[in-house]
């Protein structure tokens, strides 16, 4: 009995969690103490395992996945489905940022939500999403994963719409539901071809057969990745299915960190990284899922830099980063895509994290002195360092990974996608676009992120006098977590070292029984030399150069209270808007599709056809029908006798001819 | 005189017996008259009976007989009603008989 045969435990432990304080939260709702065990201590036991699987194959490289059947679930025919999970290098680093970054999250989530009356219920539901998420990383075949890629779809929608006695959080939850079930459609559709080509569903089947069943370039593999790839943009928040995800904000800010910055979120570069030799065999597909991340992380960064909400930057943000991760995956460096969701997940963890910790330290504040300010407003914060100096600190390390700065572990990641797409432009010159979309975004990275930093804990404090007082650090059950996510953040980059700075590519070495498939069919020779100093040395440059301009031009203006501030103007509102695409996809898709509903289906198809012609009309019909009949029947006996003795006269006159 | 001689008087009094016996049927009021005249229709058809088993053999006479207990059983039955129809409406007027009239 080995770690990776008791992977199930891995699901199983979240899911036990997910009973018992599902069952507590139903009749128990004050047992917070019991919940604060059980909550984060699956996790936590989870995570031992995860760790324990790890290290197994750390020790001994498998070259082959390890499959776990626990039973046969869909034997119809031909089709047969087992509920399987597979142990390799790629689920195994999944499963250990899942647990290892969910662990630290409940652990924080005990500070954060300790009031909350839906306490129980709330682990719950994180602890299921965690189960889900696990089915979601170890299934060992499409119908598998797809359990837990609708699972945590579902677990989303309960979560952003935690507090949903008010409306606009419970919208936000459906919004992101729907937003979802349209990219499924295409997971969906995408099983539905590889079945046809393949036969077969596993993971193991497929990428051992993809390059001699399917044409390179083919018809069939472009659109089996197409579809796969709209699921993606689905679940990962990429244009043009994007617009659920800042929404998702409505939830408490651990289901933001958690589920809409570090795990769930990243499932669709999960999935291309894990069909890498279908994306790998069809390079339209791949262009494309590189210019779709290059245009949202551009587009993304945009509308971040004028956002006043703390938690909206960091979304827009998120959105803008998980581009990043599909032009990595898009461009073949499918490491390189794994490294930066890796190094992502730790820094906008802690990002996320520590922007709670401020949100609960403004709620606190208002709440002390009863005053109904927006405590995720900006433009209400201000000089907070003094009040949460360690705060203040992570957040800058955070701020510092993300922006690209060494030796911080975002500058790494990014560093080796944007080498990628530069490397690929080589061969198809569109990717050096990508290399200057995502060059552009990073710069607009540093600068939305040096104004989020300034705005919040730099310059003079605009909560209020009398609230300024009640301003302090969160409690240490929630400032532990993020100083573990700080240091992952810091020393993150040392997973996949270059050789630059003289490491050796650990991440993707470790993950190349895994990619080897579609590296097979298309390997990137990386830069090297002076063309590698010279990206690297854009890069860094263009980070500094974001952060100092975004310090300047937040503290060199005056920011005044959300309350007095003038409304934006020009460009800056429309970026304040994003774009006005909300505006643009309720007047083109949703209100058409309600008149649709409404008029067309509703009043036309249901009330006209169904309700009118087909069951109203049946009863009108027997109505007249049974009218007409009626008056035959005059209740005179004499006049029933005529009938009679005509009928008889009538048949005597048939049998006698 | 031979038997078959008969048949065709026979057959045609028993015409205009059952046609007198329809005819009451269908214009009389009186249910004891109408009953009268039904008993007149099966009377007819009797004496056809009789007239044919002269070509065709015994079996319309045993027929008659048949018809003869049927007719009995019908008269004890239909007097029975009509009696209860009396005692209900004080009349056998068939015209106030209409109480299924929808």
């Amino acid at each position: 009995m080995t770690f990776s045969h008791a992977v199930w435990l891995a699901v199983a432990l979240p899911l036990a969690g997910f009973l018992v304080n599902g069952a507590l939260a139903l009749r128990r709702p004050r047992a917070t103490g019991l919940v604060s065990v059980v909550g984060p201590g699956v996790l936590v036991a989870a995570f031992v395992v995860a760790a324990g699987i790890f290290l197994e194959l750390w020790r001994e490289p498998p070259h082959a996945p390890t499959v776990v059947s626990l039973w046969s679930w869909l034997p119809v025919g031909q089709l047969q489905v087992d509920l399987a999970f597979q142990v390799d290098q790629l689920s195994a680093v999944m499963l250990l940022i899942v647990t290892g970054v969910g662990s630290l999250i409940h652990l924080y989530s005990v500070g954060y939500m300790k009031a909350d009356p839906g306490y129980a219920r709330f682990f719950a539901y994180m602890n299921l999403f965690v189960a889900f998420m696990l089915v979601l990383v170890l299934g060992s075949s499409f119908p598998v994963m797809f359990i837990g890629w609708e699972g945590v779809g579902l677990c989303s929608y309960l979560l952003i719409g935690f507090w949903f006695n008010d409306k606009v959080n419970a919208d936000a939850g459906l919004k992101a539901f729907i937003m979802n079930r349209i990219g499924d459609v295409g997971f969906l559709v995408a099983m539905f071809l590889i079945w046809r080509a393949f036969g077969s569903l596993d993971f193991t089947w497929v990428t051992g057969h993809a390059a001699d069943t399917l044409a390179p370039g083919g018809a069939v593999v472009t659109a089996i990745t197409l579809f796969l790839f709209l699921g993606c943009t689905g679940k990962s928040a990429q244009i043009p299915l994007y617009t659920w995800l800042p929404d998702a904000m409505a939830g408490p800010t651990p289901v933001s960190a958690l589920i809409h910055a570090a795990t769930m979120v990243t499932a669709g570069v999960y999935l291309v990284a894990r069909t890498n030799v279908l994306f790998a065999l069809a390079p339209v597909s791949s262009t494309i899922v590189a210019g779709i991340g290059a245009l949202t992380a551009l587009f993304a960064a945009t509308i971040a830099l004028r956002q006043y909400d703390i938690k909206k930057v960091l979304a827009y943000s998120t959105v803008s980063q998980l581009g990043y991760m599909f032009v990595g995956v898009g461009t073949g460096a499918y490491a390189a895509g794994m490294f930066h969701l890796a190094t992502h997940a730790f820094f906008k963890a802690l990002l996320f994290l520590g922007a709670g910790s401020v949100i609960h330290a403004m709620h606190e504040a208002y709440h002390a002195t009863h005053s109904h300010e927006d405590a995720q407003d900006m433009r209400n914060m201000g000089g907070l360092r003094h009040a949460m100096p360690w705060t203040f600190g992570l957040m800058l390390v955070a701020t510092l990974a993300i922006a690209g700065i060494p030796p911080f572990s975002g500058f790494f990641s990014k560093d080796e996608i944007l080498s990628a797409a530069f490397a690929r432009g080589g061969e198809a010159p569109i990717y050096y676009l990508f290399y200057a979309m995502g060059i552009l975004a990073a710069l607009l990275t540093a600068y939305y992120m040096a104004r989020l930093m300034a705005m919040t804990f730099l310059g003079p404090n605009r909560t209020g006098e009398r609230e300024r007082t009640h301003l302090h650090e969160a409690p240490w059950i929630m400032t532990g977590p993020l100083l573990a996510l700080g240091v992952l953040s810091t020393v993150g980059g040392a997973l996949n070292l270059p050789h630059l700075v003289g490491g050796h590519s650990a991440l993707e070495r470790w993950l190349e029984p895994v990619l080897a498939p579609g590296l097979a069919v298309g390997r990137l020779s990386m830069p090297e030399g002076s063309t590698e100093y010279l990206l690297v040395g854009a890069a860094v440059a263009i980070g500094v150069i974001g952060l100092l301009l975004g310090f300047r031009a937040t503290l060199g203006r005056g920011i005044l209270p959300a309350r007095e501030a003038p409304p934006d103007t020009g460009f800056a509102l429309v970026l304040n808007r994003k774009y006005y695409i909300d505006e643009l996809y309720e007047a083109v898709v949703v209100r058409p599709l309600l008149w649709l509903s409404r008029v067309v289906l509703w009043r036309g198809v249901d009330q006209g056809l169904v309700d009118g012609a087909a069951v109203n009309g049946a009863a009108w019909t027997s109505r007249v029908f049974g009218g007409g009949l009626r008056l035959l029947q005059t209740g005179h006996v004499g006049a029933y006798v005529v009938l009679f003795l005509v009928g008889a006269l009538w048949i005597l006159r048939a049998v006698i001819r | 005189m031979p038997a078959t001689s008969l048949l065709g008087p026979s057959l045609g009094l028993s015409a205009i017996l059952f046609s007198l016996g329809v005819a009451g049927v269908l214009l009389r009021r009186n249910a004891i008259v109408l009953f009268m005249c039904i008993e007149l229709m099966l009377n007819a058809v009797n004496l056809s009976f009789i007239a044919l088993a002269q070509l065709h053999g015994s079996g319309g006479q045993i027929i008659v007989l048949f018809v003869m207990t049927v007719a009995a059983a019908e008269a004890a039955v239909g007097l029975a009603i009509i009696l209860a129809i009396f005692r209900l409406k004080q009349s056998v007027d068939l015209k106030q008989l209409n109480l299924l009239q929808g």
